[in-house]
This record gives structure tokens, sequence and C-alpha cells, in this order.
């Protein structure tokens, strides 16, 4: 069979000129830079099992933006968001973040993404060396790691290492008051489950030497019954449970755990149960629960926390969540900057990023650090405290010490080679 | 790593207690999922369409039966409402889109239950939200687990097995025994000849459809108290529920009942004996059985 050519423009000469067209328009964002609005770009996830997270990302991030506008935005230039949903899959992530700085124009990235879309999104940032903010990914390699570090890629998040570091000691603390020797561990089977566990192990043992794990379950992540994991946990008789669950698996969890009495029967440290979006949906929460604080309006106990959880609430009639006040974090340490810098440029807001100190309703004593070594956020509250049935859920958070926090951490680095 | 811990399996065969437990949470496990999949391997010998969509059945039961309970506080109310609204579901889905497909080739039905699976999840995420819900368990059920023998038995799971039960037994003495039982026998052998004797088909597949969306609602509704709601739950349920009807036989009631509660067994002491192993087990089973038996257990040569 033979193909007969139409008259007119071929099928390989409009591709061509397609692939011009999106050239031309693709590159001028040089061009564009000075045009009177900032666009920062923002890819996030907003679809899928964790798009209520990407969503309090976005509340938080709008919340935070319009009072910048509102002062005059970056250096005199109002700042316009454009957000984009990853759909949490890291090659959609990374190819939305290319698109939002050579198609849209945006100059600076918030990557509100998870810690598998965050170093996909990290490698976009290597490459086109725009300014860039990682606000929810806590694995600790992203700065910990000097393989990963470049000068334009600042976090916001909290660090893996120091949770486990404030949650190891807090452990310890009471294993050795009420004699708990025998723990089990009960975490989602994936990566940050098994890193998160195992550091947690680490730092109990450390700071309890006589603790033991004598069961370990690693049901896989979003599995919907958890009745053979409980039922395993119950034969092995431990004094005390660590679970990093979290979200919709956590109340599953809890909701089968509690009908076979699991929560009488040993002490229970679940990391991330402190957080609105477990808290508010769990309807019967056992009381005495041991968790981190995630995002709490009433920790750390200031008005300016307070009113914060309470204007977020109050514009989006729910609270926020952990990854909200990260992502907050990330536009007031970006307003800050560009103020001291007196500039909307990404190269001299970095540089004025490095080593920051701002006031933030987080901060263990009002304010939070971008430390200017592995530009990495510290001095944020961080703690543990044991939940009750209603409001205010934790009422009484112990805070983590940062001096031991950086000791260890300094260590940990040591350890791992980044040092 | 422990890949194998025979001490453990070994260690609680041998203790009634643990004996006791681990077989009531493999009954749990199996008893819902029974309901899920004694609906698709329905429609399958039925209508020999595999509805690919059921899990949405079993999702909406849990939603249709959340909210009762949230505006009624009745617990009965709410099982019904899953199961019921479900069922009103299931009817409308086959007559205005499924039975469009009947004569079409696998994949054009595969096709139009996938893009419901889609439709049906977003229509669950507009009008109960994208953020994941809980139940609650009603107060009657919030009292101390049984100890039977030294093991726990939580009484919500004993009444949850009894359903699952009951409507086994009910559906098997169903089909055997009464009138519809055999025009629905006949027209999953001759629907032709059924329908020449002047019964309407249109309605026994209908019905038969709702009967399968019916016990997979009640299912999620059984199921809403203890685990999360989201939209997409139906997924993971829906996949095992592959597995126990390919173990059981395609077609057959008591083989989802016995593959059901296979399953059910393999996850409970699989996580005690496999603790890395225990998903692997029940497609290694699936595996044997289809090496061995290529019907299933229970299934009949295709005619």
């Amino acid at each position: 069979m033979t193909r007969t050519r139409k008259p007119g423009v071929s099928r390989r000469a409009t591709l061509a000129m397609m692939g011009a067209g999106a050239v031309t328009f693709a590159t001028p964002w040089m061009a564009r830079a000075q045009a009177k609005t900032i666009k920062v770009g923002m890819p996030t996830i907003l679809s899928g099992r964790v798009a209520q997270l990407g969503t309090s990302s976005r509340n938080a991030v709008m919340l935070e933006i319009e009072k910048v506008n509102a002062a005059g935005g970056l250096a005199g230039r109002q700042i316009e968001m454009v957000i984009r949903d990853s759909k949490g899959q890291p090659q959609e992530a990374a190819r939305v973040a290319r698109e939002l700085v050579n198609t849209d124009g945006c100059e600076i990235l918030i990557d509100a993404e998870a810690s598998s879309g965050a170093f996909a999104v990290h490698e976009v940032a290597r490459d086109l060396g725009v300014l860039c903010i990682h606000t929810n990914s806590e694995t600790s390699a992203l700065t910990a790691d000097p393989k990963q570090h470049i000068p334009n890629a600042f976090r916001t998040a909290r660090q893996g290492v120091h949770d486990s570091i404030v949650g190891g000691s807090y452990a310890a603390a009471i294993a050795k008051a009420k004699g708990l020797k025998k723990w089990a561990t009960c975490s989602p089977d994936y990566a940050y489950g098994r890193d998160t566990t195992g550091e947690y192990v680490t730092y109990l043992k450390r700071f309890a030497p006589d603790v033991e794990i004598i069961s370990e379950s690693w049901p896989k992540l979003f599995q919907p019954d958890y009745t053979e994991v409980v039922t395993k946990i119950l034969q092995a008789k431990p004094q005390a449970l660590y679970s990093c669950l979290w979200g919709g698996d956590l109340t599953s969890y809890i909701d089968q755990a509690n009908i076979y009495a699991l929560f009488s029967q040993m002490e229970v440290f679940a990391v991330n149960m402190a957080d609105y979006t477990a808290l508010t949906v769990v309807k019967n929460l056992p009381k005495g629960i041991h968790s981190g604080n995630r995002y709490i309006k009433t920790y750390p106990a200031t008005p300016e926390n307070a009113a914060w959880g309470d204007a977020y609430k109050a514009k989006y009639n729910e609270y926020p969540t952990n990854w909200s006040w990260e992502n907050a974090t990330a536009i007031m340490l970006l307003a800050e900057a560009s103020k001291k810098a007196n500039s909307a440029d990404g190269k001299k807001i970095a540089e004025a990023l490095r080593g920051l100190k701002i006031k933030s309703p987080f901060g263990a004593d009002g304010t939070v650090t971008m430390r200017a070594e592995d530009q990495t956020l510290v001095g944020y509250a961080i703690g543990w405290g044991t939940t009750i049935p209603q409001e205010p859920y934790v009422p009484q958070v112990q805070a983590g010490d940062w001096k031991t926090i950086f000791e260890l951490e300094a260590e940990w680095k040591k350890s791992k080679g980044y040092t | 790593m422990l890949l194998l811990d025979i001490d453990a399996l070994t260690g609680c065969l041998a203790s009634s207690a643990c004996l006791v437990t681990q077989t009531t949470s493999g009954f749990i496990i199996g008893m819902l999922l029974f309901l899920v999949a004694v609906g698709l391997t329905l429609i399958f010998g039925v209508l020999k369409v595999v509805n690919f969509s059921h899990g949405a059945f079993y999702m909406f039961g849990a939603y249709f039966a959340m909210t009762a309970y949230q505006v009624t506080g009745s617990f009965a109310l709410a099982m019904l409402c899953g199961a019921a609204g479900t069922a009103l579901l299931g009817l409308v889905f086959e007559r205005v889109f499924m039975s469009r497909v009947y004569g079409s080739d696998v994949l054009m039905q595969l096709l139009v239950c996938y893009a419901f699976v889609l439709i049906f999840d977003d229509v669950v995420r507009m009008i109960w939200g994208p953020e994941f819900k809980s139940m609650g368990m009603p107060a009657a059920f919030q009292v101390a687990p049984l100890f039977i023998a030294g093991g726990v038995v939580p009484p919500y799971y004993l009444l949850l097995i009894g359903v699952a039960l009951v409507a086994a037994v009910i559906l098997g003495l169903g089909l055997a025994r009464t009138r519809i039982g055999k025009v629905i026998r006949a027209a999953a052998h001759n629907p032709g000849m059924v329908s020449a004797l002047g019964i309407n088909t249109g309605l026994i597949y209908g019905g038969v459809f709702a009967l399968g969306g019916m016990l997979a609602g009640l299912a999620g509704a059984l199921a809403a108290p203890v685990r999360s709601l989201t939209p997409g739950m139906g997924f993971s349920v829906l996949i095992e529920s592959f597995i126990v009807t390919v173990i059981g036989g395609m077609g057959s009631i008591l083989g989802a009942l016995i593959g059901a509660i296979l399953i059910g067994m393999i996850r409970s002491f699989g996580s005690l004996g496999f603790p890395l192993f225990t998903e692997g087990l029940m497609y290694l089973f699936m595996v044997i059985v289809l090496v061995s038996r290529p019907t299933g257990l229970f299934g009949k040569e295709v005619a």
C-alpha cells in the first residue's frame, strides 16, 4: 500500500513549527522577570489520598500572601501565586515545577510536595538555579546530605532526625519511669515509615538501653484493615507500642485497636496523632496516647499561635495542619528576606535567607531560624504530650530541648558521613 | 529480617488464647470480604460480566451508613440505609449503563466499569469531601472485649460475623430452594429460553445486580465503624475480592465463602508466621489453586 502525500504543510513541518513556537514562548521568562507582579510557583498535592494536606498548604500560603501583598509585596512587587496539582507523583511534580518556571514565568518556587516529590523538584531547582523553598519534606537527607546541597534551595519543614531525637528522649524518660522494657512497633511499610521508626528506636535505646523491641509490624500504606496486626501485637504482650501511622490509616488503626481494648493494655506512642486532621476525625479518641506535636494552636501556648490558628479556621472553616505552618513559615521568611535584601531577586533573597532569624508563632522561643550551613529551619516548636478526647486535645506538651537536638544532630551527621 | 517466624506460629497454634484471637480475626477479615466477593461472583455467574466497579458499592455502603448514622443516631437504620441505598444504586446502574454493554467484548465492559470507578470516586469527593472520615463505634458496642478461652473477641465483630453468615445462608437457600432462585439459575444457564418462557430477564438482571450491590454495600456499612472512609476505599477490597473469586471459582457462592475465609486465615496466621510475606502468601495461594484447579476450588467447567 502506498501513501500519498496531501498537498499543503506536511505533518513533520507542522510539528517543527509547533516546536519552534513552543520554544519561543517558553524561554523568555528572563525577559518577563521585571514585570510588576512577581509570580511564585507552587507544585503541591491537590488530588488523591493526601489532597487534604496539599489543600491545607495552599490555604496557609494564601493566608500569608494576603498579608504580604497588603504590606506592599516583595520589594514593591505584588505576589501572584501559581498553584498546580502534582497528584503526588514525583515525575509530575518535576514536570509541573519546570513548567511553572519556564512557561509561566515564576521566579520563585514553593515546593509543597511530600518527600518523594521534593527530591524531584530539588533536581529541577538545581538545573534551573531558581530560588526554591521545600515546605513539606521531612526527610533529613534533603538538607543534611552535602551531595544534595545547592545554594538556591531551602527547607522550612521539620526534619525527621529532630523528631526522632525529641521523641526518643521523651519515650525513654517514660520508659524508665514506668519500667517499660518490652516494646512493639507498627508503622507503614514504605521509606518514611521504615526510616522514622528506625531512627526513633535508635534514640529510644540510646537513652534507655534496656529497652527491647519484641515485635515489629509493617502494614502496607493505606491498608483498610489492621485486625491481624492488632491481634499480633496483643499476642506479643508488649508494655509499649510505637507507631508512625498517619492520617486515615492511623484513625482506622485506632478504631480497630479500640474494640480490642489495646490502649488499656499498653502505653501507645503515635508521633502523628496530635494533628487536627486525625484528632478531629477519630470519634472515640482514647485518653493518654503519647504524640509529637504536628500543629496544634495551643502549643506553643502563645497568643500569636492561637491567633494564627483561629484566623486560619475563621477563613477556611477547619483547623490548620502540620503542612500549614510549614508553608506559612516559608512565606514569612520570604517576605523578611526580601525586606532585608530590599529586592525581589531570587539570588539576593537567598543570600538574605541564610542565617535569617524571624519572629514566628511557631517558634519554640517565639522565633525560628533558617540555619545558614545547611539551609534548613531550626528553632521551631517541637515536643510531646498525651491526648484527651476533646479540645485542646493535647493539654500539656513537654518541649524538646534544642541544645540537645543540635548536639545529637551533629553527632548523627558525623555518623552518616555528612560532615 | 524475619521472613519466617515459625516459633511465633507454632507458639500460637499451641495456645488456645492465641488460636481463638487469630481465628476470629481471620473470620472478620474473611466475612467482610465474602460479602463483597459473593456479589461479584453472583453478577458474573448470571450476567457474565466482571463488575470492576464493585468496590464502589462497598464505598457507597460505608458513606450511606455514616450519613444515616449521623442523621438518625441509629445503628440499625445506618446498616439498612447502607444496604438499601446501594441496592437502588445497583439497579439504576445496571438498567441505565451496564445493560447496554452485555453483548460487547470484555474490553468494552472493562472500560465502562473503570470509567465508573473514577466517576463514583469523584461523586463521593463532591458530596462528602476528599478528606477521610470516621463513623465512630456506636455506644452499644463500646464495651470491653469478650475473653473466650483466653482469646480476645470484640462483641462488634461477633455481630459482624453473624450478619455475614446469615446473609450467606439466606442467599444459598434462596438460590437453591425458592422459585426466584430457580429462575435466576435458569437465566444464568440459558437466558434466551427463560425469556421465551415469558419471564422478564431484564428484571432478573437488574435484580441480581441490585442484590450484588446490596451485599457489597452491607459490607461497607458493617466496616464503616472500624475503617476510615475515603474516596477510592473500594479499590483494595476489590483486589482481594478478585483473589477470593479466583480461588473459590467464578460463579460459586460456596466457593466465595470458603475462599474468603481462607484469605482471612492466611492474613491472620500469615502475619504471625510470615510477617514480611503476608501479602505474597495470598497471591502464592492463588497461583497454586490456579495451577492445580484452573476453575477454582468450587468452580464448574465453563459450558
